[in-house]
């Protein structure tokens, strides 16, 4: 049966169209010429593994991702056509993967809430109805000021489908809405998208799960694998299709013969019975993080060989337990012992007898499978014989033959979660902590996997700890543990769990504890969606069309406030906005002088009469000069100068006394250090001066007049800075440093940070424009620039003691032109680099070194040629140096600069063009 | 022993990270190569291309002999201009200096009526301005008495001056060297540092946790492997890029500059490690790095003699041992040094980096004691 004769025989026109999709990522084809309608106003499931095509799938129809191949009709007309995806991009809402991936974590429920009312377009009083609305359905309206952050999976989830939701979309995308969320919050979710659905029915909602049970309350499935779609229709259909009794078996059927090989229904031998002591026992563990209690008062012993399963949504305890039993984290009350003895956090000697697999793939993916096992099997001191024996049995064994030499980074998940587990038991430990070891594994994947673990437990009696949200997993552990908020619920095995409560399934079980401990009755009794949001919706669609067409300022602002939340909640990011450019100024100001002064010298006399004294009472009274104790060889001379002790050496030869009065012209001898070439020249400067000094004292003694140098005078007019103070000079050229280097940085980082945290996709899948975006999250940067530049004038005038000699409002203005034009370069290479690392040492390095070498720091503008002097020009520091410099100690106003200022606002509108044209408006 | 193999083993596989790290490597290969032949080459601490404007109301001989007389590489052609041109030219930054000679300067030159010469300096322009008045003096006073005949007077005392260690103070010397050191620093901070954090948002810390493996075991390997990759760099572009590409010649030994570079390495990759545990991710990483990277590198010396700070941030900066690295380098490469004068430095950069190394041992044994999934 294929696709599209199931939806030819579907009633109403298809909601969604696919015409041979095809997408790949570098080398791995993710879909593979999919053709495919899917019914509208229906419930359509996308069921497989992780990595099969789902997310890109779903991505492409919400418009998040740019078609490579193929043609995606989704509410009447063509995704590839940016005109119909603007026009239609209010009507679709889309939740990527992950937990909370589209919520911004510093933020609180109610303010994201706000912000996705406003990126439609939602004035106040129709965005704060609808908030209220969907508050009250959820139950968040209990805590609408808790950040993101703090909720649990499940609460983020309903957070993610309220924002979703605020603008009543006609087709809903939800990829992977459950994963790892606990079972009473995952049917609570359910029932919420039904009720939604009864009240707009004319809503379509496309969903991918990995959960197969989840997939039963479907309308219509479409089965998929390996980039390809492998079977479609309603649940019964499919497990019809092949009579499999669930859908996982059916998958499994529907799957290539080749990827089936070797897989069988798993069988698990009964236990044999170990003497001696428990193998983990815990005892009242508790562990606080602050304020929050993470692991409550929990009690468990675990039998030797036994396989024993911790179950519980994210967040629920289950990794810090384990982290206190590997001695990761010491507990804060009560305590856990290992074969009888107390865990400790440094105990090196029970580590030997423990494998540890964590939640994350963490074996180092940048070495081979090999070098892994390796790695490791040296870390624990394998005998050296024993190591390559060792390697080879377990990659043999866990199935690794053909991936020895591949790079842990580009094995399927699947497989390295097998090395995982090959690594964890390279050193034969008695008892393995595995968490949440299958997750994301496909369900062949994961029987081999559980395979591996029942050899190991009943085979070599290892005790095995290990926990899964998946109720088939948990049904084939000897015991287990249900946990819900730090808290052990129930303790038992699988069959007399189920039993206790009377329920058909183990989920029901679970479900029925969960209620129990948070207090909720049935499902039906939770709260309702009692109306549809009262705004008729005509209205809306009518606002939201027009007002996704144009400039929106509501939108922008939606931008430059969130940014402006997030940046004053992160307190590093904070700290160096703040008082980082103040207190690199300081240090700039008072470190970095050019005057030349205390320069060390000693000198060598070799004549030692009053002549040869009065010639060096010159550098003694100098104040740029500071003595050190006299010379006595050439040798220590040599040495000292070597050393750094002194900068200058002076030597008078012998007989220079003598020479002088007889009219002989002695010869005194200096050297340099030359090694700082400035310093160098300037010291030559002052020791030429302080000889001419003496030449004219000498013959104003002997002859009574001034001796004739040169036939005319040369007057040197230091101007706007007379005392020729480095100081003057320096602080408005640092003001000028610090607004380029720390604005451009924050501004990059700002940009680059959304696209790490995957929040970016608000930007390809809401009404949002790239100018709005750009823009909307520069204007805190500016704000931020502005205060900056305040606080640095007013350190330059009252600490520094350097005036602004011309017209601040001219230096204010340029100012403003000047961090706009900044945060913009920051703007634009946010646009480009693709991780936060990346975007914070290109911009230092493409800001540092133009606003340093070629912006008349070192070197006036005017005196670079070349390439240099084209850097300089291409670059904004440069105009307002010129600004700075000329407003603050050359006494300028306006009417003397105005060349720089066009200059400067020149720049605005071509960095502001780059970064749009760069900036996608899809993923690629 | 059994310490040993671990440590040597866990700084093998930080060498393979380090080889996957395409950003990282790639600031490695700026840093020592591009970084420092654009800082050599670029930067000019000597008067180069000064830019003079010339008012010359004299019009005679002479003032046309001083016109020609300023000449490239130290001056750019000199622009002639009117008086009233001065002050727009120089508030705009066009001319840095602007010379005028006066109506009948020849002529009061030649009666010997010391006529006066004005020279207008940007005093703004830090790096050209004093420098820039002395060359001008001496060739003013040079074409001056070329013109008139007269040999130099003859005074009763000379003062011969010498540039030792660098005779011609060509400042490439200079910048190429600093800028090694400065990146020595630099990287040893980002890359120990990165490398933790690398583990910690990849989870394989913890995994290193639960074996049997202690803290400091983890932190020497650290320091021991990107230590080395700093060391090899900069020995390599000391070699290739000051020596060879630059024709810089090094004065005294090179092994005795990488072995006191390596006893620096303690405290700088301890820094790294340092940040590392305050930044709770990379980009926060970053920023601390920024804020305390660049004051410690323009107040070591490097840039700027120590001796015109302040002096309370001198005493400061003699508790910092880039301070006592900067001074040795630039003692043992610049002028020849050897361990018999630079040995006060060598064990002061030892004494305060070990403890410096002792305080994040702790820091960091604290700082994954706490450590939240």
């Amino acid at each position: 049966m294929t696709a599209g004769a199931i939806a030819a025989g579907a009633g109403p026109a298809p909601a969604v169209r696919l015409e041979s999709l095809t997408h790949v990522y570098g080398d791995t084809l993710a879909l593979d010429d999919v053709t495919l309608d899917l019914p509208a106003g229906r419930t359509v499931g996308f069921i497989g593994p992780d990595g099969v095509g789902k997310s890109t799938l779903l991505a492409l129809v919400a418009g998040a991702r740019k078609i490579q191949g193929g043609r995606v009709t989704a509410l009447d007309g063509d995704m590839a056509d940016p005109r119909h995806r603007r026009r239609v991009c209010p009507r679709i809402a889309y939740m990527p993967q992950g937990l909370g991936k589209n919520l911004y974590m510093d933020l609180t429920v109610f303010e994201n809430l706000e912000f996705f009312g406003r990126l439609f377009g939602q004035d106040r009083k129709e965005r704060h109805d609808r908030i209220a609305d969907l508050l009250k359905s959820t139950g968040l309206d209990l805590f609408p000021d808790r950040p993101a952050g703090k909720l649990s999976g499940g609460m983020k989830q309903k957070l993610g489908l309220c924002c979703a939701l605020i603008h009543d979309p006609d087709l809903l995308i939800l990829d992977e809405p459950t994963t790892g969320v606990d079972p009473l919050s995952r049917r609570q979710f359910w029932d919420l998208i039904d009720r939604i659905r009864l009240e707009r029915p004319g809503m379509g909602v496309l969903v991918a799960t990995a959960y197969m049970d989840e997939a039963e309350r479907f309308d219509f499935l479409v089965a998929m694998n390996d980039g390809a779609v492998l079977a479609t229709g309603s649940p019964a259909q499919i497990k019809d299709e092949v009579g499999a009794e669930t859908l996982e078996e059916a998958f499994i059927a529907l799957l290539p013969e080749d990827e089936r090989r070797g897989h069988r229904n798993l069988t698990i031998q009964l236990r044999q019975q170990h003497d001696g002591p428990p193998a983990i026992v815990a005892k009242k563990l508790t562990r606080r993080f602050g304020d929050f209690t993470a692991v409550d008062q929990v009690s468990f012993e675990i039998e030797r060989g036994e396989i024993f399963g911790f179950l519980g949504s994210n967040g629920c305890g289950k990794t810090t337990t384990m982290k206190v039993l590997t001695g990761l984290l010491p507990a804060s009350e009560g305590g856990a012992w290992l074969f009888g003895e107390e865990t400790k956090a440094h105990d090196l000697e029970t580590r030997k007898r423990v494998g540890y697999m964590s939640q994350a793939f963490s074996l180092y993916a940048e070495l081979t499978v090999r070098q892994n096992l390796d790695l490791h099997a040296r870390l624990f001191h394998l005998p050296r014989q024993r190591i390559a024996g060792r390697i080879e049995e377990l990659i043999e064994r866990f199935g690794l033959t053909s991936y020895a030499e591949v790079l842990a980074a580009t094995l399927p998940l699947g497989v390295r979660q097998r090395l995982s587990l090959a690594v964890a038991t390279i050193h034969e430990p008695e008892m393995l902590i595995l968490d949440e070891p299958t997750s994301g594994v496909d369900p062949i994947a994961r029987d081999s996997f559980w395979e591996l673990l029942i050899d190991l437990s009943r085979n070599q009696g290892v005790t095995i700890f290990i926990s899964t949200h998946f109720m088939n997993e948990a049904m084939r552990c000897d015991r287990i543990s249900l946990m819900h908020a730090g808290q052990v619920l129930a303790s038992g095995t699988p069959a007399a769990l189920v039993e206790q409560r009377g329920a058909d399934t183990l989920e029901e079980a679970f479900i029925d504890y969960l209620q129990e401990a948070t207090g909720q009755s049935d499902t039906g009794d939770s709260p309702v969606v009692a109306q549809p949001p009262k705004i008729s919706s005509s209205k809306t669609e009518a606002t939201q069309t027009s007002s996704a067409l144009g400039f929106s300022p509501r939108r922008l602002f939606a931008y430059s406030l969130r940014e402006s939340m997030e940046l004053l909640r992160d307190p590093i990011r904070l700290a160096v906005a703040l008082v980082g450019t103040a207190f690199l100024m300081l240090v700039f100001g008072y470190g970095i002088s050019f005057d030349v002064e205390d320069l060390t010298y000693a000198v060598l006399d070799r004549d030692q009469t009053p002549e040869s004294r009065s010639y060096l009472e010159g550098l003694a009274g100098s104040r740029y000069f500071l003595e050190r104790p006299a010379l006595s060889t050439h040798r220590e001379m040599d040495q000292r100068l070597k050393s750094g002790d002194i900068t200058l050496a002076v030597e008078i030869p012998p007989g220079f006394g003598k020479d002088l009065l007889q009219g002989r012209t002695p010869e005194v001898a200096a050297w340099i250090d030359g090694s700082m070439p400035f310093a160098a020249e300037t010291t030559l400067g002052y020791l030429e001066g302080l000889h001419r000094h003496y030449l004219t004292e000498l013959s104003r003694r002997s002859t009574g007049s001034d001796p004739v140098f040169l036939p005319a005078e040369i007057e040197s007019r230091y101007r706007y800075n007379q005392d020729f103070k480095s100081i003057f000079a320096m602080v408005p050229t640092v003001i000028a440093l610090m607004l380029v280097f720390i604005p451009a940085i924050l501004m990059a980082l700002g940009v680059v940070r959304e696209k790490e945290l995957g929040s970016i996709t608000n930007l390809y899948v809401t009404p949002v424009t790239r100018l709005e975006f750009l823009f909307g999250k520069q204007l805190p940067y500016i704000v931020l620039g502005m205060a900056n530049f305040l606080l640095m004038c007013a350190l330059a005038v009252f600490l520094f003691g350097v005036p602004v000699n011309g017209s601040f409002l001219a230096l204010s203005v340029g100012a403003l032109l000047y961090v706009t034009a900044t945060t913009g370069f920051g703007l634009l290479i946010s646009s480009f680099t693709k991780t936060q690392i990346a975007a914070l040492f290109a911009t230092a390095i493409a800001t540092t070194v133009p606003a340093v070498m070629f912006s008349g720091m070192m070197q006036p503008v005017a005196s670079l040629d070349g390439n240099a002097a084209l850097i300089g020009q291409g670059f904004p520091t440069g105009y307002f140096m010129t600004i700075s410099v000329g407003a603050f100690t050359k006494a300028l106003g306006f009417a003397d600069l105005y060349r720089d200022f066009l200059a400067l606002a020149a720049f605005i509108p071509i960095l502001t063009v780059l970064s749009m044209l760069l900036l996608n408006k899809q993923e690629r | 022993m059994r310490r040993l193999e671990n440590i040597y083993r866990l700084g093998v596989k930080e060498l393979f990270s380090l080889r996957r790290d395409t950003v990282l490597l790639a600031l490695i290969v700026w840093a020592f190569s591009f970084a420092i032949y654009t800082a050599a080459t670029g930067m000019s601490h000597e008067l180069k291309n000064g830019s003079i404007a010339i008012v010359d109301e004299d019009r005679s001989q002479l003032s046309a002999r001083i016109r020609e007389a300023f000449l490239p590489p130290y001056f750019k052609e000199p622009t002639l201009i009117s008086f009233r041109e001065i002050d727009p030219g120089m508030d705009s930054g066009r001319y840095t200096f602007a010379l005028v000679i006066p109506h009948g300067f020849q002529a009061d030159v030649l009666a010997d009526r010391r006529p006066a010469l004005q020279v207008n300096i940007d005093a703004t322009a830090m790096m050209q301005a004093g420098i820039g008045d002395g060359y001008i003096a001496s060739i003013l006073s040079q074409e001056i008495n070329t013109f008139l005949g007269a040999p130099a007077t003859a005074h009763p005392v000379e003062l011969k001056a010498r540039y030792a260690f660098n005779p011609n103070i060509t400042s490439a010397w200079f910048t190429s060297v600093t800028e090694i050191i400065n990146n020595v620093t630099m990287l040893a901070i980002v890359l120990t540092g990165a490398a933790l954090i690398r583990e910690r948002e990849h989870g394989t810390i913890e995994h290193l946790l639960v074996m049997p493996l202690t803290p400091i075991e983890i932190m020497v390997a650290k320091v021991w492997a990107n230590g080395l990759v700093i060391l090899g760099a900069a020995g390599l572009s000391l070699w290739l890029v000051v020596e060879m590409l630059l024709q810089v010649p090094i004065a005294g030994s090179k092994a005795l500059f990488l072995t006191g570079t390596a006893l620096y390495l303690f405290f700088a990759t301890a820094l790294g490690i340092f940040l590392a545990t305050i930044a709770r991710s990379m980009p926060q990483f970053g920023l601390l790095f920024m804020m305390v990277f660049l004051p410690m590198n323009l107040l070591s010396g490097g840039e700027t003699p120590v001796e015109s700070q302040p002096e309370l941030l001198q005493a400061i900066m003699q508790a910092v041992p880039s301070t006592h690295f900067v001074s040795f380098a630039q003692a043992i490469l610049y002028r020849g040094a050897g361990i018999d004068i630079v040995w006060p430095q060598f064990a002061l950069v030892t004494v305060i980096g070990s403890l410096f190394f002792a305080f994040a041992v702790a820091r960091f044994r604290k700082s994954i004691a706490v450590m939240r999934s």
